[in-house]
């Protein structure tokens, strides 16, 4: 899976694809770990008095319901304490990085459990809720990452996810409204992100405009565009053109009974399943077919793929305007996936983070859902902590998704190695 | 999908006109090649035409009269000609002059503040973006892509409040102070994607990206905390700084005008200089355009990306500090709004350099302050001006589009001068 499958060509350095983790950074990842199980021993073990407990609701919202878990604070502080010292000195006394990154995921949970245990002392979590909550701010960063994946795979740098999913959200809510058919909100949201995949890909293949820039700028006029016409069109005609239904959960038939698991991952929305079709045909598609080997060749060293008779450009055009289409249904997800109305500006940036989530997954797809996830379990749990006692002020936990990007951009990532041709215009002579 | 690229595709430019020619055919040749002025004039003439068609597409009215195209063509058109021309005549009315008030003031010699208050609040909405325009700039021609605009802003803001208000002494010394507040809360700000970059590798877009949301929020919780907020207030907004913080109006009270516009310009100039003549600036312009030369010629190419995302970040620092201690003397909420990302558009459109970007500054700032008269006089939403400012953009951008569009003859300058890189660098 992870071999380089390009036939090696003269020049070009075929570095090992993904990540470069040297020993030196598994080591301080165990430090990072062994910091984490001081603190859980500290802070949420012998910090709160030995009485207190935590209940977790395991109550699904419609589904189900499993009795809720009653912990005490302390024992099972300590006892994730002892569980991440172990896998501390596991990683500090690894000779090989492979692996690693695993261990220390797993570490984190456990420090994280304890740290929700600690916050619901006294009190009550609904930890299936906050789950749910995971996957739906997880489902348009796997949208966007994955039309992330398609562009820079073939070697265009898609920095306009953030203006697709305004696109998509704005017509998605605007078609949807109007026609009074979700489908069709859907759709359009998909044609919405494609024009502007189309217009990236325009600017950038035909006449060499610098990716970067093009991407920003049309994120730029996407945001005007959509406060405009918000504005302009839909408030005066608030009630049919801004007001769509949204999809409603479609419980997959016996998946969905399966206690705790069920509810939370068969019985969402349509596009919670859109997504985990399409992530999985991207991988296939990228990694086992004739045409992702194409693309990969593309994205990597265009002249050789030129040389054996695939046209560079068009690949990138498919593959930029198909990256549009993708991020535009991600972006219909946000007004008639969940709120069921678009505001200005509702997508806050989760374009750039989708951009994270993809660099974090090492342009892979199955790399950049895991990323989704983590940035979508930091979203939910902003929002269910501000109600907990945890003292964090809620600007401080409103800014937990960001600065976790930011951590795992420049800590756990370190140098990633992107598609070689990724950012560069291509002219054939 | 025939992929040609026009860009690359060698097209001999005709020979020029000797010197001897007359004016007027050296006139027609400059009007019909792809020159720096030409490429930008005529990406305004293209930005206006997309804001009139959705004008057009969006109003009740004139997509009636469309309707009637044809029945009562001549009704079409002057109901066209006639929203356009009032919401356009509102952009100039309200950032540049109003031929009604100049009459006016002319026949009876009063009301001259009046006639000068949308040329004087358009200087006021350019003095920010000059500084964090020139900012953004320096960053592009080092390689590096600051978007954090937003957050940077912020924190020169936060500082120059602090300083604003702690501070007691008299203005000589108060102002100073305030301004360099600013730039030092703006370098601070650039400072994290620098060092991060430079140690980590960590690509600066997204740490500037996630910067700025990051700082939006901790103004938001030092709002609601002392010494910042405002005593006795449950809003959140700062205490205001005192006066001897502020910057002093240029032209009497009655014009917002103030010291921070010659402060931008000589910024801007400052800026100017350090690129072209100053051993570090030429530095950064080398390893910009070529970092591995620049490694060999033995210039450390870390400690550039950390000094100019720094000088960046007190630019743009202090555009926040120009309109804190210029216009509004005390924080709110999202304070700043898109002033960091309209300087990247305005770096660009002024090809990174100082001098365009104080005229691309002028020319977004009218576009801005015409666009808050639109607004109120013809309900048009002031939003159709950052439409406006994007088409321009993509068109600078992407001077062989307009070349193509207008058929104009290749002329090799309009080329921004920027060396962005991808993920790795």
């Amino acid at each position: 899976m992870s071999t380089v499958d390009l036939t090696p060509v003269e020049g070009v350095e075929l570095a090992p694809e993904g990540r470069l983790v040297s020993l030196g950074r598994v080591r301080g990842m165990g430090v990072f770990l062994a910091v984490l199980a001081v603190t859980t021993l500290v802070a949420f073990g012998f910090g709160v008095p030995s009485g207190e407990h935590a209940i977790f609701l395991l109550s699904g919202p419609p589904a189900l319901n499993v009795s809720p878990l009653t912990m005490s604070v302390r024992w099972v502080a300590v006892a994730l304490a002892i569980g991440c010292a172990a896998l501390a000195a596991l990683l500090l006394l690894r000779r090989s990085a492979r692996g690693s990154y695993l261990i220390f995921s797993l570490g984190v949970v456990l420090f994280l459990w304890a740290f929700l245990a600690w916050a619901a002392r006294g009190a009550a979590l609904n930890l299936l809720q906050m789950l749910v909550g995971t996957l739906v701010y997880a489902t348009p960063l796997v949208y966007g990452s994955l039309s992330g994946i398609m562009c820079e795979r073939s070697g265009v740098v898609n920095i306009a996810i953030e203006g697709q999913f305004l696109a998509g959200a704005f017509l998605g809510a605007m078609i949807g409204s109007a026609s009074g058919n979700l489908w069709l909100g859907v759709l359009a949201g998909a044609v919405a992100g494609g024009l502007f995949g189309a217009l990236l890909a325009f600017l950038a293949l035909r006449y060499g405009a610098d990716q970067i820039i093009v991407g920003v700028v049309i994120v730029a006029f996407c945001t005007g565009l959509t406060n405009f016409l918000t504005e302009q069109v839909l408030t005066p005609d608030q009630s049919t053109l801004n007001s769509p239904q949204t999809f409603s959960p479609l419980a997959i038939p016996l998946l969905s009974k399966i206690p705790i698991l069920g509810p939370v991952l068969f019985d969402q929305n349509v596009f919670l399943y859109g997504a985990a079709i399409l992530l999985v045909m991207v991988h296939v598609a990228l990694f086992k077919t004739r045409w992702g080997l194409r693309v990969r060749a593309v994205g990597e060293h265009p002249r050789a793929a030129e040389t054996v008779g695939i046209h560079v450009l068009s690949v990138r055009y498919r593959n930029v305007i198909l990256g549009g289409v993708i991020a535009g249904i991600g972006g219909a997800s946000f007004t008639i996936g969940s709120i069921g109305e678009f505001s200005a500006g509702m997508t806050a940036g989760l374009g750039y983070v989708a951009l994270a989530a993809m660099i974090f997954g090492r342009w892979r797809p199955f790399g950049a859902l895991g990323a989704a996830v983590l940035f979508g379990f930091a979203l939910s749990l902003q929002s269910y902590l501000a109600v907990l006692n945890v003292g964090i002020p809620s600007p401080f936990l409103s800014m937990a998704p960001y600065v976790i990007t930011i951590a795992v951009v420049s800590g756990l990532v370190g140098r990633v190695r992107p598609p070689a041709a990724d950012g560069v215009p291509y002219s054939r002579d | 999908m025939s992929a040609t690229s026009p860009a690359e595709a060698p097209e001999r430019p005709a020979a020029p006109p000797p010197a001897g020619a007359p004016a007027w055919r050296r006139f027609v040749r400059f009007v019909t090649e792809a020159n720096v002025a030409m490429v930008t004039l005529l990406a305004v003439v293209g930005g206006l035409f997309v804001g009139a068609i959705l004008i057009v597409v969006t109003t009740p009215a004139t997509l009636h009269a469309w309707g009637e195209l044809g029945s009562h063509p001549g009704r079409t058109f002057s109901v066209t000609f006639q929203t356009l021309g009032n919401a356009y005549g509102a952009l100039f009315v309200g950032s540049v002059i109003s031929p009604s008030a100049l009459g006016h003031a002319i026949s009876s010699g009063q009301g001259w503040t009046g006639v000068f208050t949308p040329i004087s609040e358009t200087l006021v909405s350019a003095t920010p973006l000059i500084l964090a325009g020139t900012g953004v700039a320096l960053g592009f021609s080092t390689g590096v892509f600051n978007i954090g605009g937003q957050g940077q802003l912020i924190a020169g803001a936060l500082a120059a409040t602090y300083v604003g208000f702690g501070v007691h002494a008299p203005i000589g010394i108060h102002l100073p102070l305030v301004i360099l507040a600013g730039a030092a809360g703006g370098a601070v700000a650039g400072f994290i994607p620098g060092i991060l970059k430079a140690r980590t590798g960590a690509h600066e877009v997204i740490v500037t990206i996630m910067l700025n949301y990051i700082f939006l929020y901790l103004l938001e919780y030092l709002l609601t905390t002392q010494p910042l907020q405002k005593p006795n207030q449950s809003n959140s907004i700062s205490r205001s700084i005192s006066s001897t913080g502020q910057l002093p109006h240029l032209f009497g009270s009655g014009l917002r005008v103030n010291l921070g516009l010659i402060v931008a310009l000589a910024v801007a100039a400052g800026a100017s200089w350090f690129m072209r003549r100053s051993t570090l600036g030429f530095q950064f312009k080398v390893i910009g355009a070529n970092p591995a030369a620049g490694r060999t010629a033995g210039m450390d190419a870390r400690r550039a990306t950390i000094l100019v995302l720094m000088i960046s970040g007190a630019l743009v620092g202090m555009a926040g500090m120009s309109t804190l201690a210029g216009t509004d003397f005390f924080l709110s909420t999202g304070y700043g709004g898109n002033t960091g990302f309209n300087a990247i558009t305005v770096a660009l459109l002024g090809r990174n350099r100082p001098l365009g970007v104080v005229l691309g500054s002028l020319l977004f700032a009218a576009l801005s302050t015409g666009g808050r008269y639109m607004q109120a006089s013809t309900g048009v939403p002031i939003d159709l001006t950052s439409v406006i400012q994007a088409v321009i953009v993509f068109m600078v951008a992407t001077p062989a589009l307009v070349r193509e569009i207008f058929r104009l003859r290749e002329a090799g300058a309009g080329k921004i001068l920027l060396f962005t890189k991808g993920w790795g660098g």
